[in-house]
């Protein structure tokens, strides 16, 4: 039994313009021709969902990129076929990712038809001046009027925030953070600013243009916003992203407690359990050669390897402690044959503990929250 | 083979940049041993660290022949000597090799330390001395000036002083004359059994080990076997030569002459300055006297930075040693720094010419301990034994005493600068011998200990008086002295790589320093980290770098799992050159950044 479960990722690689702290696989293009995207997506679902056929279907994920730009067509068609490959749970999770400018909150009611039950704004931040920093096409007037209409059109909805920003007060984002909960739905993703190599955000850091806040204002940010969610009924559930409780983003979890995930589109990265093994997959990022690779070959996929045991019980425990639940003892030996305790060095988990850093009561290792602001030290030390 | 009385040895002693390698060449041309479109600045000084530094480390000969306003040919010796206090002992030899000297003072900078230094050790030889005023081409040269310090600092009668301008060639004539007519020609015996000084050695890619020989009595020729009278070793003779400066085959040297063999020696270390050489079929009696092996004064570990580089700085050190006698090097281990080794040397300037000629010569990036000196420790079973390195010291209560290595400086320095000079002294625990006036210079005798002079004294000298101190010493020997072992604690556990041995009063003053450095060194971490300094139990300084707050990637998107994994192969690489104290991890660059800055 596969433990962790089982989604779809979709990547749609375009926006209509690229935010200078973006790193991701994205791109402006003119003109696409839709019939062909949508035809060579429905073929790499084709290719990955034959390989997967029978599972059962938790969640459906469209990123990018950005998603709401998508023809509702083309979201409805690739819905319409997940029932070919699989058992779809009736609780199955859908989510899009969606740009909150008044164009494509217009869409909200089209995506919904097609199937999608959940959006998730790029809302960024409610500053106009914020947002200009950021790149954003949209005005944080448009990003309210958005939010208000994705709580008309869906069940569940979240949107992300970005703080942290150069300058940025403890009172300023305080404010934001008050206004975005009183606005909240059930999740919210509030990520601290980080600066991406290979980004222009990264060589303005760089020369000095703008700064950070320094690591203890940045700490002390993280910690307020803890308790400013927990108060509100969205604690954090990982590093930057709050729920109620139960209205964890299901797909998220799918990565972090080590399922399964098939990844179509332009750079998209997936990891299935085929015959038994862990196999991670990437499709080939740049949009015209993706295109050409699924005509040809009805995918693109141009990496596919099997995940070595050493490397997949790192890989669970890096993801599993960024979630406050943590790992499941029980979990982790049931995906990777190996006890938790044989999968950590116990020297650092028992000084880490003391620290306070960390709890494990051999069911369960998670971070604290003081760990969890440190979270990478911390993996590097308990994998060490 | 020229008869004695048409030979004249002489040494040129001089202070650094006073201009002893130009006079050289300028006799050299004069003599017609090179052409004009031969020369080169500074023929003598052959190794790039010596040109560049103006400072000469082995010493030189050459023959040059000089029609004298007699109409007589003589042959004149010139030996450039090494030019630093490291190199007293062989200096000395030099000086042994000569009958007179050329002391070159520059007319527009007066006596430095290093004239007055060598010029002693010239008194010593039984020298004659031609003082020489160079550079009376400047604007600034004071010859009239210069002359009366030399009578009154050295002591010297400088009423018949040579005024020369190197650089024009003006008076270069009248010293050739003056070594011709005042020198005493050499004295020996052809026809006794050969005795021959070891004036230098140094190896040659193409001819092995070059020995640089001044001979006393009997006859050096091709062929003949020889030994060593102070290492009993025998090599036969393979070549016999002079430079002039231009390598040159003779077939024999005799008594006075000045020239070279090789013999098929291995290393520098098998032909050991000072020793005599003499012919294995007929021995002279008795060696020739002054004869000491070098022995290193100052030592400190030398570590590569990248771990991958340790067998290239073995090979490294071993090809310095084929060249460098006196330099010694062991293996050492150090938690903090890894795999190196504890390296002795004649003084500072020697540590810091060997350090140069590894990073520009072998391309090796290194990282060098604090320098220490030899520590005698009585200990209480009545054993004695010589503490090479702080981090061998034995425990406290197997010490009865600790002794350490004195010296007698000598310092001249404006009057504008003399108080700041006597702080340092004082600060560095000298104990004042004399303190003398000379046309609006000091001069200060001060016993110190060796080891508040190896620690950047004579940065701290040449910082606080602008660079106007010039400072030379000899060693006097070793005093018991409140020394104590003083330990840098990282979480606790001690770092070998930053304890030194100190003097009680000096302990906690450094131990702070230490401490607060390293806190602006070490990355916070998840725990925080205790810093202390100690003697023994007793912790005398101590700083805590706080834990870390924030280290979390704040995005983990649409599944990508290589980023994460990247990041984590990154943190494992990295700690490949991390130190594990403890709970912590200490970047190996935290060490090595604290050994690199100069303490104040």
């Amino acid at each position: 039994m596969i433990q962790g479960g089982f989604g779809l990722y979709v990547h749609w690689p375009f926006c209509l313009s690229k935010c200078p702290y973006c790193d991701f696989n994205s791109h402006v293009a003119d003109e696409l021709d839709q019939a062909r995207w949508r035809r060579n997506l429905l073929a790499e679902l084709d290719h990955y969902g034959s390989k997967t056929k029978g599972r059962m279907l938790d969640s459906v994920f469209f990123g990018g990129g950005t998603p709401s730009l998508m023809p509702p067509g083309t979201v409805a068609a690739l819905l319409n076929a997940l029932g070919d490959y699989w058992q779809v749970s009736d609780a199955v999770e859908i989510t899009l990712e969606a740009n909150p400018t008044s164009v494509e909150a217009q869409k909200f009611a089209d995506f919904r038809a097609a199937g999608v039950n959940r959006v998730s704004v790029g809302v960024q931040s409610l500053s106009d001046d914020a947002l200009r920093f950021l790149g954003r096409g949209h005005s944080a007037r448009e990003a309210r009027q958005a939010i208000s209409v994705a709580e008309k059109s869906f069940d569940r909805f979240s949107f992300d925030l970005i703080y942290a920003l150069p300058e940025q007060s403890m009172g300023d984002w305080v404010g934001q953070l008050d206004d975005a909960l009183a606005m909240a739905g059930d999740h919210l993703s509030l990520y601290q600013l980080t600066i991406e190599k290979g980004t222009p955000f990264y060589s303005e850091h760089r020369d000095g243009r703008f700064a950070l806040p320094r690591d203890d204002v940045a700490a002390d940010m993280y910690e307020k916003t803890a308790e400013m969610t927990s108060k509100s009924g969205l604690p954090a559930y990982e590093v930057s992203n709050h729920a109620q409780k139960g209205s964890e983003c299901r797909h998220n979890l799918i990565y972090w407690q080590g399922g399964d995930y098939v990844g179509i589109g332009p750079g998209a990265h997936g990891r299935l359990t085929l015959d038994g093994e862990t196999v991670r997959t990437e499709q080939i990022p740049g949009p015209a050669n993706w295109l050409s690779a699924v005509s040809k070959n009805g995918h693109a996929t141009r990496f596919s390897a099997v995940v070595l045991k050493p490397e997949q019980c790192e890989e669970l425990i890096m993801t599993g402690l960024r979630l406050t639940g943590g790992i499941e003892a029980a979990r982790f030996e049931a995906q990777t044959g190996v006890p938790l305790a044989d999968g950590v060095n116990r020297n650092q988990v028992t000084a880490l503990q003391q620290a306070n850093l960390i709890t494990w009561d051999e069911t369960r290792l998670a971070a604290t929250p003081a760990g969890i602001l440190r979270l990478n030290a911390l993996i590097s030390a308990i994998l060490s | 083979m020229t008869d004695l009385s048409h030979i004249r040895n002489f040494a040129i002693i001089a202070h650094i940049d006073h201009g002893k390698s130009t006079l050289a060449d300028r006799l050299i041309q004069e003599c017609g041993g090179v052409e004009q479109r031969e020369l080169k600045e500074q023929m003598l000084d052959t190794m790039d660290i010596e040109r560049e530094r103006g400072i000469t480390i082995k010493a030189q000969t050459v023959r040059l022949n000089y029609t004298a306003s007699d109409g007589e040919t003589y042959q004149l010796n010139l030996m450039d000597t090494p030019g630093h206090v490291d190199f007293t002992y062989e200096v000395s030899r030099s000086l042994a090799a000569c009958e007179g000297s050329l002391l070159i003072v520059d007319s527009s900078q007066g006596v430095e330390a290093q004239t007055l230094a060598n010029a002693y050790l010239a008194i010593d030889s039984d020298h004659e001395i031609i003082s020489v005023l160079n550079k009376i081409d400047l604007p600034a040269a004071e010859p009239d000036r210069v002359r009366q310090e030399i009578e009154d600092v050295v002591g010297l009668d400088a009423a018949d002083a040579i005024a020369v301008s190197a650089k024009t060639g003006e008076g270069v004539t009248e010293v050739l004359d003056a070594l011709v007519e005042r020198l005493p020609a050499p004295q020996g015996d052809r026809v006794a059994p050969l005795k021959a000084m070891l004036v230098d050695s140094w190896y040659d890619s193409y001819l092995g080990v070059i020995v640089l020989v001044r001979v006393r009595d009997g006859v050096l020729k091709k062929g003949m076997k020889i030994r060593m009278m102070g290492t009993g070793a025998t090599h036969q003779v393979d070549v016999v030569g002079v430079f002039t400066p231009k390598r040159q085959d003779v077939p024999e040297l005799g008594p006075g002459e000045v020239g070279f063999i090789t013999a098929s020696i291995k290393t520098v270390a098998d032909a050991q300055v000072g020793d005599t050489l003499t012919d294995e079929r007929n021995l002279a009696e008795e060696a020739l006297p002054g004869f000491k092996p070098s022995i290193p004064v100052v030592f400190c570990g030398l570590f590569p930075i990248d771990a991958a580089d340790y067998e290239d700085l073995r090979e490294s050190l071993a090809k310095l040693r084929l060249n460098d006698g006196s330099f010694h090097y062991e293996p050492e281990t150090s938690a903090a720094l890894g795999f190196g080794f504890r390296c002795g040397f004649l003084g500072l300037l020697h540590l810091e010419i060997v350090q140069e000629r590894l990073s520009r010569e072998f391309d090796l990036d290194l990282i060098t301990t604090a320098p220490s000196v030899i520590y005698r420790i009585h200990q209480t079973d009545s054993k004695t034994v010589e503490l090479h390195n702080p981090a061998d010291m034995p425990d406290v209560v197997k010490i009865d005493s600790i002794e350490e290595p004195w010296i007698l400086a000598t310092i001249l320095v404006p009057d504008e600068h003399l108080g700041a000079i006597l702080k340092l002294c004082e600060d560095r625990r000298g104990i004042q011998q004399e303190l003398t006036y000379a046309g609006g210079r000091a001069m200060l005798v001060y016993k110190l200990p060796l080891n508040e002079v190896v620690f950047d004294f004579y940065d701290r000298l040449k910082s606080v008086s602008r660079g106007y101190a010039s400072f030379d010493y000899q060693v006097l020997g070793y005093e018991e002295g409140e020394l104590v072992k003083l330990s840098i604690l990282v979480n606790a556990e001690p770092v070998d790589a930053l304890s030194m041995i100190v003097h009680r009063s000096q302990a906690e003053h450094r131990g702070r320093a230490i401490c607060t450095r390293l806190k602006d060194l070490i990355p916070r971490q998840l725990f925080k980290i205790p810093l202390q300094a100690a003697i023994g139990g007793k912790i005398i300084a101590r700083e805590t770098i706080s834990a870390m707050r924030k280290d979390v990637t704040a995005k983990c998107y649409g599944g990508d799992i290589s980023r994460k994994r990247k990041l984590l192969e990154k943190q494992k690489e990295g700690k490949k050159r991390m130190r594990q104290f403890g709970a912590v991890e200490i970047p190996q660059t935290a060490f090595i950044e604290a050994l690199r800055i100069g303490d104040d």
